[in-house]
C-alpha cells in the first residue's frame, strides 16, 4: 500500500471522487440522453428509431412550453438585472445608512424553498374575495380575479415570485462587484468635473459588465429550468390550457409521467441546445469573446 | 434619534428601502398569519391580511404534533437525515477535490477543472431522465442513497474550496513533508483546519440546498414514509381543497431553523451563495 502515499499519486487520490461521480452521474447520463433521444425506450426492447422522436416533438404542448419558458426567462432577466443593479448601487452609496441590514432583509426570501414560496404565493394570490391581492385590487376599485386562470396574470405571479426570491441574491452579486471598484476612479472623475450620473454611466456600468454577464448567463439556464414554481402554483403538472407548462414540465410529463424516455430525452437535448445557443449569442453580443483586455 | 441628522438623499433612500424591505418580508407575515388561522376559514374565504384576532389559535401547530401530523414528523426526520448525511459527505469529498486541484500540478488537472465548471453550468433538470434510468439500473429508486449519491461530489463547493485553498501558503505543504507527514495527513491535519471559514460557508449553503431540494427527490422517492419535507408538503397541495392545517404551519416549521441559522451565520450565507460570482 506504500505506493498510495507517493507524492505523484496523491493528487489523483484527491480528485478521484469527482472523476468517479463525473463518469457515473454526468458523462454517462449526458451521453445516454443523446442516445436515448434516437430510441424508443421500452422495458426489455429498446430500439433505434432514428429522428422520429425529434419529428414527433413539435406538437402544440411543445410550443406552449417553449413559449412559456421563453417568456418567463425574458421577463425575469428584464426585471432581475436592472432592478438589483440599481438597488446595489444605492445600497453601496456613501449616503446610505444601515445598508447591511437592508441587504439582509432583501436576501431573506432566498432562504425559502420554492415549495414554501409557492405555497405562500398561492395564498397571497388566491382567487377568493378576501385573498390578499384581490382585497388590494378592491381598494383601487377592481374586481376579484382568479390570478392563475389566465396566462398573462399567471405569468405575472411567476415573475413576481422570481423577483421576490432572487432579487436579494442578485443584489449581493452586484454589491460584491461594486466593492471591488477602486474609489480613486470616482475621485479622479470628480476632479475632472463628472457628475453622479456621468460617473454611473461611464465608470460603474462598464465595470459591472463581467458580473452582469455572469448573472444573465445563470438566469438563462435558470429560467429555462424553471419547473417547481409552476408545479406548486398549479398544484401539479397540469394547468388549464397548459398555461403553467414549462419545458422541464414537458420533459417530466413525457419522461416520468408517460414513461416515454426517448421523447423526453429528445426534449432534453432540444432544451440544452436552445439554452446554449441563446447563451452563446448573448455572450457574443456583450463581447465576452472579444480579446480587448 | 433625530431625523435631521440625515441629508434629504439619505432620507429618500431609507424610505425606499424600508418599503422594499417590507415588501420582501410581507409574504412571511402572510404565511405566519395563515398558520394561526383555522384551515376552514382559509379554504372558504382565502387569506385575509387583517389579523382577525378572534380566529387565531395554535391549533394547527398542536395538530402537527398530534397523531394526525405523524406523516409530517416523518418527512421532517427524513429531511434532517438526508441533509445531515449529504452535507457531511459533500464537505469531505468536495474539499478533497478542491484541495487536490489547488495544491498539486498534475497531468489532467486543467481538464478536470474545466469539467467542474461545465457541470456547474448545466441544470440537473436537463439530465434528470437518464439519471433516473441510471438509478433504476443501480437499484437506488426510492432510497435515500439515490437522493444523495448523484450530487454528493458537487461542483460548486469544489470550485469554492479550490479558490480558497489556492489562497493558502504552499509552504505548509513542504513543512509537513519535511516533518514526515503523509500527503493525506497534511491535508487532514494542516489544511482542513486552515479551511474552516470555507467549510462554514459551504456547510450552510449545501445544507440549505439539500433541505430545500425538490425536483430530484420528487423523481427518486415515491413511498409515503420516505418523502422529504418539500415533497411531502407539495403532496398536500391539491386542486380539490388543501390540507391547510399541516401545509401552512408545516411550511413555517420548515423555514424557522433556516432563519435561525441565517441570523447567526449571515456572512457565511452571503459569501457561500454567491460563489460563482467570485472571479476564478
Amino acid at each position: 500500500m506504500k505506493w498510495m502515499y507517493s507524492q505523484r499519486l496523491a493528487p489523483y487520490v484527491f480528485v478521484l471522487p469527482f472523476v468517479l461521480s463525473l463518469a457515473v452521474f454526468f458523462v454517462y447520463p449526458v451521453l445516454s440522453t443523446f442516445i436515448m433521444s434516437f430510441q424508443e425506450v421500452l422495458p426489455g426492447q429498446t430500439h433505434f428509431i432514428g429522428w422520429a422522436n425529434y419529428e414527433n416533438l413539435w406538437d402544440e404542448s411543445f410550443y406552449t412550453a417553449l413559449w412559456n419558458s421563453s417568456k418567463y426567462t425574458f421577463w425575469t432577466i428584464v426585471v432581475l438585472i436592472p432592478l438589483p443593479l440599481v438597488l446595489a448601487v444605492f445600497l453601496n452609496s456613501k449616503r446610505m445608512k444601515w445598508s447591511g441590514f437592508f441587504r439582509s432583509a432583501l436576501f431573506v426570501p432566498a432562504l425559502t424553498s420554492v415549495v414554501v414560496a409557492g405555497i405562500v404565493f398561492r395564498l397571497v394570490f388566491g382567487s377568493l374575495d378576501a385573498s390578499v391581492m384581490n382585497s388590494i385590487r378592491h381598494l383601487f376599485g377592481f374586481e376579484t380575479i382568479n390570478w392563475l386562470a389566465s396566462s398573462t396574470t399567471g405569468m405575472l405571479v411567476l415573475v413576481i415570485l422570481a423577483t421576490w426570491r432572487y432579487a436579494g441574491i442578485n443584489i449581493v452579486y452586484f454589491m460584491s462587484a461594486l466593492q471591488s471598484i477602486p474609489d480613486e476612479l470616482y475621485e479622479s472623475a470628480s476632479i475632472d468635473g463628472a457628475n453622479t450620473w456621468q460617473k454611473f454611466w461611464r465608470i460603474t456600468l462598464p465595470l459591472l459588465k463581467p458580473i452582469s454577464i455572469y448573472v444573465i448567463t445563470i438566469s438563462i439556464y435558470g429560467g429555462y429550468a424553471m419547473f417547481t414554481e409552476s408545479f406548486i402554483l398549479w398544484s401539479g403538472n397540469r394547468s388549464p390550457n397548459d398555461i403553467g407548462l414549462t419545458m422541464i414540465g414537458l420533459l417530466y410529463r413525457h419522461g416520468i409521467e408517460k414513461n416515454e424516455l426517448g421523447l423526453g430525452s429528445a426534449i432534453g437535448v432540444v432544451l440544452l441546445t436552445i439554452t446554449m445557443v441563446i447563451n452563446v449569442i448573448q455572450l457574443r453580443l456583450f463581447g465576452l469573446f472579444k480579446k480587448e483586455d | 434619534m433625530s431625523v435631521r441628522r440625515f441629508s434629504p438623499q439619505t432620507l429618500l433612500l431609507l424610505v425606499l428601502f424600508v418599503i422594499l424591505g417590507a415588501l420582501a418580508l410581507f409574504p412571511f407575515y402572510c404565511l405566519a398569519l395563515a398558520s394561526f388561522k383555522p384551515s376552514k376559514e382559509l379554504l372558504r374565504f382565502g387569506l385575509n391580511i387583517k389579523l382577525q384576532a378572534d380566529l387565531l389559535s395554535w391549533n394547527n401547530y398542536s395538530f402537527i404534533f398530534s397523531a394526525g401530523g405523524a406523516k409530517y414528523i416523518t418527512w421532517y426526520k427524513n429531511s434532517l437525515v438526508i441533509t445531515a448525511v449529504y452535507t457531511v459527505l459533500c464537505m469531505l469529498l468536495s474539499s478533497m477535490v478542491g484541495y487536490g486541484l489547488a495544491m498539486y500540478r498534475f497531468f489532467g488537472r486543467n481538464l478536470i477543472f474545466i469539467f467542474v465548471l461545465l457541470v456547474m453550468m448545466v441544470p440537473i433538470e436537463i439530465i434528470m431522465l437518464p439519471l433516473y434510468k441510471q438509478m433504476i439500473a443501480l437499484n437506488l429508486i426510492d432510497t435515500f442513497s439515490g437522493v444523495i449519491l448523484p450530487f454528493v461530489v458537487s461542483p460548486l463547493p469544489i470550485f469554492f474550496f479550490r479558490q480558497y485553498a489556492a489562497g493558502l501558503p504552499k509552504d505548509f505543504l513542504d513543512a509537513g513533508r519535511i516533518d514526515g507527514c503523509s500527503e493525506y495527513g497534511i491535508y487532514f491535519r494542516i489544511f482542513v483546519p486552515l479551511m474552516t471559514p470555507a467549510f462554514g460557508a459551504m456547510i450552510i449553503v449545501q445544507a440549505l440546498a439539500s433541505w430545500n431540494s425538490f425536483v430530484w427527490p420528487l423523481i427518486v422517492l415515491n413511498s409515503g414514509e420516505k418523502l422529504t419535507l418539500p415533497i411531502g408538503l407539495s403532496s398536500l397541495v391539491t386542486p380539490y381543497g388543501n390540507n391547510y392545517d399541516i401545509l401552512i404551519a408545516g411550511s413555517v416549521l420548515a423555514i424557522v431553523p433556516i432563519m435561525l441559522v441565517f441570523v447567526f451565520f449571515q456572512r457565511y450565507f452571503v459569501s457561500g451563495l454567491t460563489v460563482g460570482g467570485v472571479k476564478g
